[in-house]
């Protein structure tokens, strides 16, 4: 019963200069929403970051080599970064 | 670059790589926090708590959206939303502590109900309570966000630089949420018969709370060149709903006057009774254990 | 033929190389990997539940910003590790439906109640603490796109353990009333903790072919050390007990020996008999449920624009 969004495959542009890489997948209504998603999601709405979605389906694909590199999330807020969070140098492992 | 190797970047010893947040604390770095003189310093820190309380309450009630939206990438975006205004609160409860000499925990967690100066719009339950829906809290954040995006775009100008830099810091923001809302609105508008439905539903609900976002305040009169007269910000605002509407297929409410308790509206410190549950829920840790660090 | 593509298969695995999406892989690996990464998003989703719980009630605004883009984060995750189910040809809806009908699992701990904020500091400590000895492994799991979801996953998942420790620190500089607080949690969530790496190998059905496709990579009694040896010293600097009194260090071992969990709460747990499991899947199922008229509604919107050529 439950009714499914497409997949959106997402592409994107860290900074200028570079290439759109793939970053991983969504749901979406359409391609507008699916922007907007990739943007919540894939860069925490990270200003200055190019992005393409591409509906899933709409791939033609050969055999895979497909390496996507990980994406790290926008530095917009501290608290998502470890440093953030002052630990003394002498507790192990953390 | 192998695999291994990109992990090990990732989770090695390069924390260093991963600290130029702009967070809260330095967003506002090499702004002159000094009140000018020719500020009515009083005045000035009811008018943050005002813009900061629209913030806090509103972040509030969109957080408990979170494990509750309709579809996993709304949760992400709703969250953003809340943590914009929550970061928007704290750096407005911050400048009126500058002049009350408060912190923004005494503030946000110490003051009485009657002290609170958001507007109705912000506290009401528009979902996942029994309040509203989805569509309620669309609405809901359509008229809370082109409201705050035309008063920010004014605010730019304020002749108090804090509030001027938080203005220039939250535009960005209160945009996408403008935009989000919108997105949504047009969808819903335009979607089932049922999703028309439920959305011009919340429109309804939520309109009576909208006169009151453009009644002056004795306040702003004490700020002029600070603040933003928030009847001054009516026409854009209906020109922005009006575009969207039309978008959605939705029909403008009749406008409706601001209930008022002996004259008296949020920003006196006068609520609905949701505020009082709202608060006992906001504050009740931090009140039960005083001298508590966190 | 298929012998060949078994082969190239067998090859790749053992090679410490990936297997990527349009690969040929065996019937098994398809179906564990599904399951497994499935249970795994699901255990994200409902994870929201237990800390989201303390969202409106979070002492300090700079706490409720944090709990906040944590619990952000688990909704991410989730979604990353869905997405990595999709690669395999699984359907994203299918697997909601499956979760809220009781049809796959998510893990036990969830199933724990959060009674007081010291739980939020515990559960990034303790429970985060135990997933990413759970899932560091993982990051070099044989399939890529579960792999790359965990690498993501565990780089958020080690600082939410930082935040854990850090409100924990804080805490136990308060007052005393704080401290209390921080000790029962502890107690509280140091067995449900342990259960976390799941039966002791001796009962554990899955893990011989999973260690072999090199979708699993340690045993769940070596997590379980690994995590115990880690966790003692953090403890101490803490200034909390662990509350099992077989703990302590093992010379000869060059590890801390410790008592058991009991297994039969577990086992209760697992079957749906723990405090939480009715509410947290009735929570999910609402949501889903409430959502439906929404997603139809953009679903609708979107055919109407391609109808009208608009886009």
């Amino acid at each position: 019963m439950s009714t499914s969004w497409p997949l959106w495959e997402v592409f994107v542009r860290g900074k200028r200069g570079l290439n759109h890489v793939h970053v991983g997948s969504l749901h979406a209504p359409d391609a507008e929403m699916a922007l907007r998603n990739a943007r919540d999601v894939y860069t925490r709405r990270n200003e200055g970051v190019s992005i393409w979605v591409v509906k899933a389906d709409d791939i033609t694909a050969s055999s895979p080599d497909e390496k996507d590199p990980f994406f790290s999330p926008s530095g917009d807020k501290v608290y998502r970064h470890p440093t953030f969070y002052s630990i003394p140098e002498d507790v192990p492992h953390l | 670059m192998s695999f291994d190797n990109a992990y090990e970047s990732l989770l090695g010893h390069e924390d260093s790589h991963w600290a130029f947040g702009t967070g809260f604390s330095e967003s506002l770095v090499g702004v002159d926090r000094e009140i000018p003189s020719t500020v009515d310093a009083e005045a000035l820190a009811i008018y943050c708590l005002m813009l900061g309380d629209d913030a806090l309450i509103m972040s509030q009630r969109l957080a408990e959206w979170c494990s509750r939206a309709p579809e996993i990438e709304e949760d992400i975006a709703l969250a953003n939303i809340a943590l914009d205004l929550l970061g928007q609160a704290r750096l407005l409860l911050s400048r009126a502590g500058d002049v009350l000499g408060k912190d923004e925990d005494e503030l946000a967690f110490l003051r009485d109900e009657r002290g609170f100066r958001n507007v109705h719009l912000a506290e009401i339950d528009c979902g996942p309570g029994p309040g509203g829906d989805f569509g309620t809290t669309i609405a809901r954040l359509l008229v809370f966000s082109t409201w705050r995006l035309a008063l920010f775009s004014r605010l730019r100008g304020s002749a108090d630089p804090v509030l001027a830099a938080v203005a220039e810091k939250g535009l960005k923001e209160l945009a996408y949420h403008r935009d989000h809302a919108a997105q949504w609105a047009v969808r819903l508008g335009g979607g089932t018969e049922e999703s028309h439905r439920r959305m011009q539903a919340g429109l309804d609900r939520v309109w009576p709370f909208v006169s009151e976002l453009f009644l002056s305040h004795d306040v702003e009169s004490r700020l002029g060149g600070v603040a933003v007269p928030a009847a001054e910000l009516k026409s854009e605002v209906d020109g922005v709903l009006e575009a969207v509407f039309s978008a959605a297929g939705l029909t403008r409410p009749a406008d409706a006057p601001t209930p008022l308790v002996a004259g008296m509206a949020g920003r006196d410190g006068v609520h609905t009774e949701s505020m009082g549950y709202l608060l006992a829920e906001m504050q009740h840790l931090h009140r039960s254990l005083p001298g508590a660090t966190w | 033929m298929a012998d060949e593509l078994e082969l190239a298969f067998e090859r790749t695995v053992q090679a410490e190389a990936r297997i990527e999406p349009r690969d040929w892989m065996p019937d098994g690996y398809r179906k564990t990997l599904i399951r497994q990464i499935a249970q795994h998003a699901h255990s994200e989703i409902i994870g929201m539940q237990p800390e989201g719980n303390w969202i409106s009630r979070a002492p300090s605004l700079r706490r409720k910003a944090i709990l906040l883009a944590k619990v952000q984060d688990e909704a991410g995750h989730g979604l990353y590790l869905y997405s990595a189910t999709e690669t395999l040809g699984a359907d994203r809806a299918d697997l909601t439906d499956k979760l809220i009908e009781g049809r796959q699992k998510y893990s036990s701990i969830f199933n724990y109640p959060t009674l007081t904020f010291a739980d939020v500091g515990v559960i990034g400590w303790l429970v985060d603490g135990a997933a990413i000895c759970n899932q560091v492994p993982l990051c070099r799991t044989s399939y890529g796109p579960y792999a790359r979801a965990m690498i993501r996953v565990c780089k958020e998942e080690s600082f939410h353990q930082r935040q854990g420790y850090e409100l924990l620190m804080t805490m136990m500089r308060g007052t005393q009333a704080q401290r209390d607080m921080v000790q029962d949690s502890v107690n509280r969530w140091w067995w449900p903790s342990l259960m976390m790496f799941g039966p002791p190998d001796s009962e554990s059905s899955n893990t011989e072919q999973s260690m072999a496709w090199r979708i699993k990579r340690n045993t769940n009694d070596e997590l379980r050390q690994k995590f115990v040896d880690m966790t003692v010293p953090q403890a101490e600097k803490l200034g909390v007990t662990l509350p099992d009194p077989l703990l302590k260090w093992n010379e000869e071992r060059g590890h801390h020996d410790f008592g058991q969990p009991d297994w039969d709460e577990f086992w209760q747990v697992v079957k749906g008999n723990g405090v939480c499991n009715e509410q947290r899947l009735a929570h999910r199922r609402k949501a889903h449920e409430d959502g439906a008229w929404v997603r139809e509604a953009a679903e609708a919107y979107a055919a109407k624009q391609v109808k009208e050529g608009v886009a």
